[in-house]
């Protein structure tokens, strides 16, 4: 079968998979949120100093939270048929354009990062099995296991220290520099400034992952035939380890990175706070606190939109990868 | 096993960590009676300034040491609690899935599926906020998402046991389902799940200082997170306090690693020794 051909049945096997498992997350999802103490109206209320139980019925009713709660979930569903995720009482405009402003800051975080972990921690992996069991191994395998160990927020904060508190090299937060217009190249480089303590702190923990995943994944693929034979027909060690040996080995690799793309998200609620990064991950936790339930729901729904996306990518590569994989839809 | 795992140096080292921090936790009502979260000395004392106050003081001058302590209870004790609560959750449905296939597989994938398409974290902030942070609520939130790779890891255990000799001797003798899932197959299934729930212990324990840090902690007492999200506040100044409790994490979180690791070269006979 041609690759074209695998990748088209690929993401239409997991189009018509994802459906009906999207929809009922949303459903549960917004049955969950339900049964939060309070909503939206009440956190307004509160806000104005003085709530009354007027303005709190008042706010409920303009925002139509005192529907019944099936009638709100029909609402919601009928809404997202016309391809729209409702308002958001708290900002007062609608959700898509909220995640569509903060959507590019989360997934250039994100992306870097897995970036990062995957190009790092794959080199990291293939150098320690290449000298597996000596010394050079141990020492990038203890390195591994630290960074493994480390909460991601914590060395945010600890890099901010080091590299802008005492050295003053890079900014401790933010996505761009205040006050400064710049445009062009000038404005992209100033972002890949903000962007490297961030990116670092999400993307350790992965780096380590991804280590130690290829290194045990390439010890494995170099005793599989496949190895043996391109040994045995004379290719240089270096050729059977990229082309055979790394190659296979990227599998396991690649599927954990599919997996990753929900761990990626909450890391980044928590990184996204240390370095005030205009993400959706901090606007998701503001979200639960303030009860703006349509915005939470809206990225809950795009985050399991990410996941389901990430994964069918994943069995995209792995046809790509391994010619055996065979498409059984 | 236990020689084995007593041979391997990095596997001592952990767990020789690891007994350390749960001695402190146990003493810490010896060592520091009152409540870690009183004030008790002059604020912002550096570690060693004043010998009364070895880690030193926080903004309203509370006693790190007796923070780290009384901390440590916290995460010991959510990470345990949260991880016994996955282990039962993943390891029956998996085993039940696993075992009996069909309808009942179908069913318990779905469920997986579905938990493992959600965020865990954005899951774990969801579920502590509806129900009001307190140590039990974490406790059943983390538990609540850390099911899904137990399930799918015990659930592939039986499948392969299922068909195996000793199974279909035992149901020619006449066993019934509960005793063959429970006396023959699980306890050939354990050993990559005793690796597993010590990885368990230690994610347990990182999701409680990300929620503890964002102020989704147990406002009552005193924990790693926490500290670290106070010591925030004042990081230019005093940098120490955000640096220790961070410190006792990676610590915890690398002996239960250690931990692992040294059970996984122990109990997986599959993996040559180098």
């Amino acid at each position: 079968m041609s690759t074209w051909r695998r990748v088209t049945r690929t993401a239409r096997r997991t189009a018509l998979q994802a459906v009906p498992s999207v929809l009922a997350i949303l459903a549960l999802n917004f049955l969950l949120l339900q049964l939060a103490p309070g909503d939206a109206a009440d956190v307004m209320a509160a806000q104005t100093g003085s709530p009354t139980a007027q303005t709190v019925l008042e706010l409920r009713s303009r925002f139509g939270l005192d529907a019944p709660l099936l009638d709100r979930l029909a609402a919601y569903l009928d809404n997202l048929a016309h391809f729209s995720l409702g308002m958001s009482p708290r900002f007062n405009v609608s959700v898509l354009s909220l995640i569509g402003e903060r959507l590019p800051g989360t997934l250039a975080l994100m992306l870097t990062a897995l970036g990062i972990a995957l190009v790092v921690g794959i080199a990291l992996g293939a150098v320690m099995a290449r000298f597996a069991g000596r010394p050079l191994d141990r020492a990038i395998s203890v390195i591994s296991l630290c960074c493994y160990s480390i909460p991601g927020f914590w060395i945010g904060l600890m890099l901010v220290v080091v590299f802008s508190v005492k050295l003053d090299w890079l900014p401790s937060g933010g996505m761009h520099s205040v006050g400064i217009e710049e445009s062009g190249l000038a404005a992209l480089l100033d972002m890949a400034r903000h962007m490297v303590l961030p990116a670092a702190s999400l993307s350790l923990f992965f780096v380590a992952i991804y280590a130690r995943l290829t290194r045990a994944a390439m010890l494995e693929a170099q005793e599989q035939d496949f190895a043996r034979t391109a040994r045995a027909k004379g290719l240089s060690p270096s050729a059977v380890a990229i082309r055979h040996v790394l190659r296979n080995a990227l599998i396991p690799v690649t599927t954990m990175a599919g997996v990753h793309v929900g761990a990626l998200l909450g890391g980044s609620v928590v990184v996204e706070t240390v370095f005030s990064w205009p993400g959706l991950g901090r606007l998701a936790f503001e979200s639960m606190m303030n009860r703006d339930f349509n915005v939470l729901l809206g990225i809950l729904f795009l985050s399991s939109l990410l996941v389901i996306v990430a994964n069918a990518g994943v069995d995209i590569l792995h046809s790509w990868l391994d010619p055996r994989i065979e498409d059984v839809g | 096993m236990s020689a084995a795992f007593l041979r391997n140096k990095a596997a001592v080292l952990g767990l020789g960590l690891l007994a350390a921090i749960v001695a402190m936790a146990i003493l810490a009502p010896v060592l520091y009676p009152d409540d870690p979260l009183d004030m008790v000395g002059t604020p912002f004392l550096w570690p060693g300034q004043d010998p009364s106050f070895p880690l030193g003081t926080d903004s309203l001058g509370r006693d790190v040491a007796a923070g780290i302590a009384h901390g440590a209870r916290v995460s010991l004790l959510i990470g345990l609690w949260a991880t016994v609560l996955g282990l039962a959750l993943g390891v029956s449905i998996g085993a039940i899935g696993g075992y009996f296939g069909g309808w009942l597989d179908d069913v318990a994938l779905r469920a997986v599926e579905l938990f493992q398409t959600v965020p865990p974290f954005l899951l774990v902030i969801v579920l502590v906020a509806i129900w009001e942070p307190s140590i039990r609520n974490i406790t059943l939130a983390i538990g609540l998402v850390s099911w899904p790779p137990v399930m799918r890891l015990t659930r592939a255990e039986f499948r392969s046991f299922r068909e195996k000799d000793f199974v279909t001797a035992a149901r020619g003798l006449g066993f019934g389902h509960g005793r063959i899932i429970l006396r023959e197959i699980l306890p050939n299934a354990l050993p990559p799940i005793v690796v597993t729930s010590s990885v368990m212990v230690a994610t347990a324990i990182l999701m409680e200082s990300a929620l503890s840090f964002l102020g989704l902690g147990d406002a009552n007492r005193v924990s790693w997170g926490s500290m670290i999200g106070n010591g925030r506040e004042v990081l230019r100044a005093a940098w120490f306090l955000t640096a220790v409790p961070g410190a006792m994490i990676v610590v915890a979180v690398l002996a239960l690693n250690l931990v692992s690791d040294g059970l996984n070269e122990a109990l997986n006979p599959r993996l040559g020794r180098s």
